[in-house]
């Protein structure tokens, strides 16, 4: 009952996030400026994050945090460089 | 202990909290997508990075603590590094994309305070916006 009660709970969870990253690609493809598609690809990340934890959850491995904490890391990074590129048009000056 | 062997309360309490994390995340992206102008979508995805990060963590603590027990708490390092770095990203970029605005002469945004940019006049618009991030 509990683990019927938790699959679909989970699933019902990963078809949301899909749902959001989906929402978060259409407006990085849409624009309709470079800034909206930086803030739609760090919100991308951090959602692929959260999919990915519930992946986890469904496995029941631990191995998973790993992967997510480097999506966080990569994508803050990811985050700084492109704020740096629409703020000066280079990353590395 | 599997998931199946679970008692209900506590699996109804990881799918509660699962489920609002995931509503939130939602919630947000549709924010992204529906709302009308830059500076009003910067605010929905933070719902998702906010809530729903700590709420999607906390089932994930919860289950993991129950079906090992033993208390696990490695997410606990995610949710302490996206709660500092996601303020400084998005500061980054509205701060970027303020400038960009202020560059372009659009009448959208405010112009920078009369403090700031006192006593000069730069040639060179992008310097003043520029200088103060």
């Amino acid at each position: 009952m509990s683990g019927a009660l938790l699959n679909v709970s989970i699933l019902i969870a990963q078809l949301m996030l899909t749902t959001a990253m989906a929402l978060y690609l259409f407006r990085m493809l849409r624009g309709p400026r470079a800034q909206d598609r930086v803030i739609a690809l760090d919100a991308f990340y951090v959602t692929g994050m959260l999919l990915l934890i519930t992946l986890g959850m469904r496995t029941g491995s631990t191995l998973y945090f790993e992967a997510t904490a480097i999506i966080a890391l990569l994508g803050f990074a990811s985050s700084v460089a492109l704020g740096k590129f629409l703020m000066r048009g280079e990353v590395i000056e | 202990m599997t998931a199946a062997a679970l008692p209900l309360p506590i699996a109804a309490v990881i799918s509660a909290t699962l489920l609002c994390g995931a509503g939130f995340a939602l919630a947000g992206a549709v924010g992204a997508v529906r709302l009308r102008a830059f500076y009003q979508r910067v605010h929905a995805p933070t719902l998702g990075s906010s809530m729903g990060m700590f709420l999607i963590l906390t089932s994930s603590i919860l289950y993991f603590s129950v079906t090992r027990r033993e208390p696990v708490f490695h997410e606990i390092l995610i949710a302490i590094f996206l709660s500092l770095t996601t303020p400084i990203s998005l500061m980054l970029i509205v701060r970027a994309a303020l400038a960009r605005d202020r560059l372009e002469g659009s009448h959208d945004v405010p112009p920078l305070a009369s403090g700031q940019a006192a006593g000069r006049e730069p040639a060179n618009p992008r310097e003043a916006s520029g200088d103060e991030g």
